[in-house]
This record gives structure tokens, C-alpha cells and sequence, in this order.
């Protein structure tokens, strides 16, 4: 569905990603996870076509990307939804259908039902008409979620959807994203600085440090050995109460001299 | 005029047989849909700067219009829709950038405001330009304008409608317009067209420095109380024609109460926008108490509960 090869991008001068590549198949969750500038809302931009990369070639359901690609959905970290925002949940969904189209759009019934099927779909019916800026940010994402699947994509992206959201709303939104993927074969790319909530649903992970990017499954990836080779240091990755966590420390360094990394003292 | 007797106590005699009334009513009205139309996206898209930005640039071209002997729709026009591509050129696509960008503008063109001001008054010796400039000369207007006002009020609505979904979806999120393969930057660069026309015409209205009362007070006002993009607009425009409408009865009216010299048309205006965003925010809690009560909801546990 998503096959991302040898993806490399400049911004500035500096190397945001550096040969990227990994593969996702349809109906796959597959979470992007880094910290904060290791380049996740870079690599969704440069698969939706805003960014171009320096190198490297990018193939979404077969074809090259081209921008307004309609089998990508999309749901972006910033979103400005004020309280004061004019826009019911059900008419950003609309927007979602149709908000690339000049003009303004005439009430239709087709429109309708086709709003109201995405929304009882992620569950957001209850508040179709409430004002999107009083909603939760559970809800919001719902919303979201429904403005991106209503133009029926086949590789839904979505950056950051978790951040903000308390433990039990995230917990919802990442169920709610693991049946769309299984019931109607789409497949997900989630990016999120923390893989603990995504980890009871994730097929496959991409995990990007500094630019480098390593992809598989959990099992293959978040490990000890992948993960500081990745990192270039040594990192540890501690299981604890079903939790997963890498800790980096100056002191582990000195003292695993084996590891393999090139780029070691 | 029909039951003009017993409207007596609230329209002055000659109210409605004024030629400059006749005038100042309907490019009051005009300008206030077009602001109201453009002022709800100006208000979402946060771009009150930039709108309030415009009308101080405008000063300038009224002002040089004034000093040539022109009227000083066409010096507003002229100044806001070249001082627009201006700030579109600089880049107005980060907030930041956007935010240097008009204030660079805006500097220059206060200084040459300050300029042709200066020299209006000395050669006319009567401080007419600036007040004309500044607050507005809607009693003053020649009849021929109003079609001028109406064609340009037409082209910025016109704009406005055709960019309806894509200006709507980039105020929401930049990015996801983009992506959904929407010119942002032809979008942006288009509303910012009709916000420099909107901005001119109710600066003859109200005055430049007054303009963005017009502009940001009745979008202001209709945000508060509509849901819907739709309705929001509509509202606005409803509620500026009638704070326009009103603040020229209230200042025609005024030279009664006043004693020969009334107030200002444009702080009727304005005077009038201001009880009624009052009376708009008053409304709105109104309803969500009244929402909260209906459906039996408890204030969030982490709001603070106000008493009484």
C-alpha cells in the first residue's frame, strides 16, 4: 500500500531524513514513533507530496505520490479549532468530502448520508451537531479521523493524534483506528513520540531517531541491539508491567564496549 | 412618507428626504455586508492584525487621494489592495513572518499618512482632511460613489463565495488543505483581495482608523451566537447594515439633541457595535446555562464553578 525507498531529505542545509525506507501493507497499523525533531511530521509530508525529497522514491497504492493524492486521508497535529469556529462536527466532515472544491456546496442528500455513515462509523454521532470547538479532544479526533476516511483513502496518515489526549481517550481513538484498519483493509501510519498505547494494536513500527529510520515489527525492532544501533549509542529497552521503555545513559556507553555501532568513540 | 408622523419621536424631520442620507445608508449598508462577509473568515483565519494593519495603511491613500483632489474611496482602494500583494510578497504564511511582514508595511505607510496629512492641512488651512481621513465622510459622499461601492462590494463578495470551501478549509488547518491539493497560497493571497476592498469601503464609511470596528465587532458579535459558517456570515452582515443604520439615525438624529453640532456618524457606529457585543456575550452564556440546565450536564470538574 506504502512503499517508502531510500527517502532522503534536506531542510536548510541540515539532513532531516537519511535513506529512509520501509513498506506498509493494506490494512496494517504501523506506528512512526521518535522523539520530538527525529524528522515523523517531515516523512508524512514528504508521503503527502508537500515536502519533495532530495532522494529516494515513494509508491502509494502502486503509483508514484502526487500531491492531492485521494488515497491518502490525512489528519494533521495542528488544527485550529477554536471555540469560536463556525463549524459543526458534521460540516468539517463535509470539508473533508469536498472542502478542495472552489465555491461553496448546496445542501444535498447524497452529501448527508454520506456524512452521517462516517460519523456513526468512528462514533461521533452523538455530537454531529455540536460545535467542533466545545468538543473533547477525544471527540475532536473522532471528527478528524471522519473528515479524513469520508474521501475513502487506502492509506490513512494521522500525525500526532495521541498528543493531548488523556490515557482513556487515546486508548479509544487507537481501538477505533485498529477496527477501521482491519474492517475496511486501510492501512495506518501513526506518528507519536510514545509507542506504549499503540503497542496492544501495532503490526509493524518505524522508528526513527535522528533522521534513520528502522522498521519491522515490535519484536524486531524495539530491541536493545536495533535500537542503539540506530541511535548510535548504546540505548536500553526495559519491559516493565507490559510497558516498554529506552533509556539512554552516558554511563551504559563506557560500559558496553561491544556495541557494534560505527559511529561509537 | 407613510406613517412618517408616527415614527416622529424616533426619525428626525428630513430623515428620509436627505439626499446625503439617502447616500450614507446605502454605502453604510454595502460596507457592511462586505465586512461582515469578509470579517467572519478575517476572525477565524486570526487575521485581525493584518485587517487592522490595512485600514492604517489606507490612511495614507486616503490622504494622498484627499491632497490630489480625489475621492478618497480610490486613494483607500488603491493603497490596501498594492499594501495586500505587498504583504502576501513578504510572506505572510507563518504567523511570524506575517506579523513582520504587516508591521514593516505598516510603519512606512503611517509615516507617508503622517506626510500627506500634514500637507492637506496646510494647504487647505482647515483640519478637514484628517477627519475626513481618519473618522470618515459618509455625509459627505458625492451620490455617483454609491455604484462605485457597489461594483467593488460585489467583486469581494463574488471572491469570497467562489473561495468559500478551500478559505474555509485552510483556516481550519493549513496543512490539511494543502494536502488535499487546495493552492493555499493562491486562496490566501485572494481573501486577502476582498479583506483590502472590504477594509476600503468601510473605511469611507467610518474612517480608516475606525474601519476594523466594522470589520471585526459584527463578525465578533455573529461568532458568538452561530454555529454555522453560514448563518455566521449572515449574521454578521445583518448585524453590521443595522449598526450602520442606526449610528447614522442616532448622529443625524443627534443634531437635535445636541444643539446644531451632532455627534459623529462614526462613533454611533461603533457605539452601537460595542452595546451589542455586549449584549451578544450576554446572550451566549445565557444559552449555555441554559443548555447545561436542559440536559442535565455538570460544569467539568476542572472549570472553576462561578457562584451567583
Amino acid at each position: 500500500m506504502l512503499r517508502v525507498t531510500d527517502v532522503s531529505v534536506s531542510l536548510g542545509g541540515r539532513r532531516v531524513l537519511d535513506r529512509v525506507s520501509f513498506s506498509i501493507r493494506p490494512g496494517e497499523f504501523c506506528g512512526l514513533i521518535g522523539s520530538n525533531g527525529a524528522g515523523k511530521t517531515t516523512l508524512l509530508r514528504v508521503i503527502l507530496g508537500l515536502i519533495a525529497p532530495s532522494g529516494g522514491r515513494i509508491e502509494v497504492a502502486g503509483g508514484t505520490r502526487s500531491r492531492r493524492n485521494p488515497q491518502i486521508g490525512y489528519v494533521p497535529q495542528k488544527i485550529a479549532l477554536d471555540s469560536d469556529m463556525p463549524l459543526r462536527a458534521r460540516d468539517l466532515v463535509g470539508l473533508g468530502l469536498d472542502g478542495n472544491r472552489f465555491g461553496f456546496s448546496l445542501p444535498s442528500a447524497t452529501r448527508r448520508i454520506a456524512v452521517d455513515e462516517i460519523l456513526e462509523a468512528v462514533g461521533a454521532t452523538e455530537f454531529a451537531e455540536a460545535r467542533i470547538g466545545n468538543l473533547s479532544g477525544g471527540e475532536q479526533q473522532r471528527v478528524m479521523i471522519a473528515q479524513a476516511l469520508i474521501s475513502r483513502p487506502k492509506l490513512l496518515l494521522l500525525d500526532e493524534p495521541l498528543a493531548n489526549l488523556d490515557i482513556r481517550s487515546a486508548a479509544e481513538v487507537v481501538e477505533l483506528l485498529a477496527r477501521i484498519a482491519a474492517e475496511q483493509g486501510i492501512a495506518i501510519l501513526l506518528s507519536a513520540h510514545d509507542m506504549n498505547p499503540l503497542l496492544p494494536v501495532m503490526d509493524r513500527v518505524v522508528y526513527l531517531a535522528d533522521g534513520r529510520a528502522a522498521s519491522g515489527t515490535t519484536e524486531q525492532v524495539v530491541r536493545t541491539d536495533t535500537l542503539s544501533r540506530l541511535y548510535g549509542h548504546h540505548v536500553e529497552v526495559i519491559h516493565v508491567q507490559g510497558r516498554v521503555l529506552v533509556v539512554s545513559g552516558a554511563e551504559h556507553q563506557a560500559h558496553h564496549g561491544h556495541d557494534p555501532s560505527p559511529r561509537e568513540p | 412618507m407613510l406613517g412618517a408622523a408616527s415614527w416622529s419621536p424616533l426619525f428626525e424631520p428630513g430623515f428620509f428626504s436627505s439626499e446625503p442620507v439617502h447616500v450614507a445608508l446605502a454605502v453604510g449598508a454595502i460596507a457592511a455586508i462586505v465586512s461582515g462577509i469578509v470579517g467572519v473568515f478575517t476572525v477565524i483565519r486570526g487575521q485581525s492584525f493584518a485587517g487592522h494593519a490595512l485600514s492604517d495603511i489606507g490612511t495614507a491613500g486616503g490622504s494622498a487621494a484627499f491632497l490630489v483632489g480625489a475621492s478618497t474611496l480610490y486613494g483607500f482602494v488603491a493603497f490596501n489592495v498594492v499594501a495586500a500583494a505587498v504583504m502576501e510578497l513578504i510572506g505572510i504564511r507563518k504567523p511570524r513572518g506575517r506579523d513582520l511582514a504587516t508591521g514593516i508595511v505598516l510603519g512606512a505607510s503611517l509615516g507617508l499618512a503622517a506626510l500627506f496629512l500634514y500637507e492637506g492641512t496646510i494647504s487647505s488651512s482647515t483640519t478637514g482632511a484628517t477627519v475626513n481621513v481618519l473618522f470618515g465622510s459618509i455625509f459627505t459622499l458625492p451620490p455617483g460613489i454609491t455604484t462605485v461601492i457597489a461594483v467593488l462590494g460585489a467583486a469581494s463578495v463574488a471572491l469570497i463565495a467562489v473561495l468559500y470551501r478551500p478559505l474555509l478549509l485552510s483556516s481550519v488547518s493549513y496543512e490539511l488543505a494543502a494536502a488535499r491539493g487546495v493552492p493555499v497560497r493562491l486562496v490566501g493571497a485572494g481573501y486577502l483581495l476582498a479583506l483590502a476592498l472590504a477594509v476600503s469601503m468601510s473605511a469611507v464609511t467610518i474612517g480608516a482608523i475606525l474601519s476594523t470596528a466594522l470589520l471585526i465587532g459584527p463578525a465578533a458579535i455573529a461568532l458568538r451566537l452561530a454555529i454555522r459558517t453560514g448563518v455566521a456570515i449572515f449574521l454578521a452582515a445583518a448585524v453590521g447594515v443595522f449598526a450602520c443604520w442606526a449610528g447614522t439615525l442616532i448622529a443625524y438624529d443627534s443634531t437635535v439633541w445636541a444643539g446644531g453640532n451632532g455627534w459623529p456618524v462614526s462613533f454611533c457606529i461603533v457605539a452601537v457595535i460595542f452595546v451589542l457585543y455586549f449584549a451578544s456575550g450576554v446572550v451566549a452564556r445565557l444559552r449555555a446555562d441554559r443548555r447545561r440546565t436542559t440536559t442535565g450536564e455538570q460544569p467539568a470538574v476542572t472549570t472553576p464553578v462561578e457562584v451567583g
